[in-house]
């Protein structure tokens, strides 16, 4: 406890405002329904409401309260970009270290194909296979996590490189360790500040562009709440000064931008090098 | 200079394996994917008659390898076949969208690539000052932010509160070229916002791992003046590096406007990939899709082979 108290003041404000901001939003996420209004897709009162009593943040295009809907997107959106980055680091994670533990043939089989696929571009090639598997929730996940894995099995490859190498895996390979013992036991451990820091930055990026999809009417579809899908809905108000649509945006922007900050600061202590990039 | 060229050329083989093969799985993909892409698109109601007719149409009962070639070839002499929802030619669909992106991305690379070479190099000039700080805090946070908050943002001051420019760019193709370029300005700004911060990071980078050199030091203790230094010693070493960084940007920028054009309601090749996807109009979708991912490899591949031409230590060796 006395340590983490030490490490947080040691923190610069940047990264204390990130920690701020991603507790904030956890605590949203988990305790959602005990602190709306009214129900997800309920619909309470008329078209576009402006802010006021009874509905603090107005109403959306189809007279649903848009507080309630702002803290539901939190679950929505973040818990489906969590899923996500957690299926990307299992896959890309798990072949990554694969690749440099067996080495060879398997190293240069998987290696080319995630050159070919990172050729692509990853939105246009999302919408290739969204046009032919249609937007469901679990699609969505797995193509999205399929796609990002690749980044995720450059870096746990290129970290992974430079300790399969060392002497104790040459060791622990001569005592008859198997496969699995070997990548969970000895290379991971030491490939792990990397590949967290990864883990905050691949999180931010599959975050924005799930919201970015659902933007597009091409993510997450309606009535689910979710962020980007409410800043398409309710775009028109802007025309009219009204800053009710930059909300949903606002709110993607700073969890975003809370966890770069954050991912930045562990970056400078786990790597004296890491200065710039 | 035999072996420079030895490199290139193997470069240039590998981009065209890879557009090859790119365009392999932009076809083939519809292919692999699990279920019958006729019968989804005709909903399960079709009967197996209308499903067979629709597949015969769509020439889905040949072998793949006949299609893909027969496709390859259209889409070399530039026949993209035909649209499933508008009947129409792919190509006659994409010709002045495609045209439209690129004055797009055009201009909103004329404003940031300038920008983010003179903030960059300022910021590595006057690194850790305060300068260089707020620079840092600016770019993560422009980083993270959705391409869309950023457009509503200049939409809401811009357009709405002040009303300087339109924040809709309806364009035809009788404007003026100013006119043009007036009304693309906020989708090129929005752009701007979003690439400048990328590429004035590894501007920054670049120079700062060139002022840590040892000849740039001897150059210092000789007491030329810092403006002299980076200017005739630290920039032609950092070329190579910075030339690299604005082409993988301009890759990037073809593939971001897709979402901008979608806010701005811009005429784009961007827009028209959208809109196919959610119709389900796969030779639209497949025509875009290899567009953007064409020009995406030849814009690396040109990143590529720029930075093996621009290597000094390439160019004259010992």
């Amino acid at each position: 406890m006395a340590q983490i108290w030490k490490l947080l003041k040691s923190a610069p404000p940047t990264a204390l405002f990130g920690l701020a901001v991603i507790a904030a939003y956890i605590l949203v996420a988990i305790f959602g329904p005990l602190l709306t209004p009214y129900g997800e897709s309920e619909i309470v009162g008329s078209q576009f409401e402006l802010w006021g009593e009874g509905f603090v943040l107005g109403t959306d295009n189809l007279g649903r309260d848009m507080l309630t809907r702002l803290i539901y997107g939190a679950r929505n959106t973040i818990g489906i970009a969590f899923v996500t980055t957690c299926l990307a680091f299992l896959i890309g994670g798990v072949l990554g270290l694969l690749a440099t533990t067996l080495g060879g043939w398997a190293d240069q089989l998987l290696g080319r194909l995630v050159d070919v696929l990172m050729a692509i571009p990853i939105l246009i090639f999302a919408l290739l296979i969204l046009t032919i598997t249609g937007t469901s929730v679990p699609v969505l996940i797995l193509v999205i996590a399929v796609l990002d894995s690749t980044r995720v099995f450059r870096l746990a490859r290129s970290v992974s490189m430079n300790i399969v190498v060392l002497d104790f895996v040459e060791a622990a390979r001569l005592r008859g360790e198997g496969t699995w013992w070997i990548i969970t036991r000895e290379i991971l451990p030491n490939a792990m500040p990397p590949l967290v820091a990864e883990f905050g930055l691949r999180f931010c990026f599959v975050f924005l562009f799930i919201s970015a999809l659902s933007f597009l009417g091409l993510g997450i579809q309606p009535p689910t709440a979710d962020w980007g899908s409410m800043v398409r809905d309710n775009a028109t108000l802007i025309t009219y000064g009204d800053i009710t649509p930059l909300l949903p945006a606002g709110a993607i922007a700073l969890l975003t931008v809370g966890v770069n900050f954050v991912v930045d600061w562990f970056l400078h202590k786990t790597s004296g090098i890491r200065d710039d990039k | 200079m035999a072996k420079i060229l030895k490199m290139v050329t193997q470069r240039l083989a590998l981009g065209f394996l890879t557009l090859f093969v790119v365009s392999m799985i932009i076809f083939l993909g519809v292919e692999l994917l699990p279920g019958d892409f006729a019968q989804e698109i005709l909903g399960q109601s079709a009967t197996p008659e209308t499903v067979a007719a629709f597949r015969r149409e769509l020439g889905l009962d040949l072998p793949w390898y006949t299609r893909y070639f027969d496709w390859l070839g259209g889409v070399v002499q530039g026949d993209f076949g035909k649209s499933l929802a508008s009947r129409r030619d792919v190509s006659d669909l994409i010709g002045g969208r495609l045209l439209n992106t690129l004055f797009l991305a055009a201009v909103a690379a004329a404003i940031s690539v300038p920008v983010a070479m003179i903030l960059g190099v300022l910021a590595a000039l006057y690194r850790n000052t305060l300068f260089d700080r707020t620079i840092n805090v600016f770019t993560l946070t422009s980083i993270s932010f959705p391409d869309f908050f950023v457009a509503y943002i200049l939409i809401l001051f811009l357009a709405v509160n002040w009303n300087i420019f339109p924040s809709i760019s309806n364009v035809s193709s009788d404007l003026g070229f100013w006119e043009h370029v007036y009304r693309v300005i906020l989708p090129a700004l929005t752009l701007t916002l979003v690439i400048v911060a990328h590429m004035m990071r590894m501007t920054r980078a670049a120079i700062i791992n060139l002022l840590a050199s040892p000849y740039i030091e001897m150059a210092m203790l000789k007491g030329i003046s810092r403006s002299r230094i980076v200017t005739h010693h630290a920039l032609p070493n950092a070329l190579a590096p910075i030339i690299n960084v604005i082409v993988i940007n301009l890759a990037f920028l073809v593939v971001g406007v897709v979402v901008v054009e979608v806010v701005f309601v811009y005429p784009g090749l961007g827009q028209l990939l959208v809109d196919s996807v959610a119709k389900r109009d796969i030779p639209v979708v497949q025509a875009s899709c290899l567009i953007f991912a064409a020009t995406y490899i030849l814009l690396n591949l040109t990143a590529d082979v720029l930075s093996i031409l621009t290597n000094p230590r390439l160019l004259h060796p010992k």
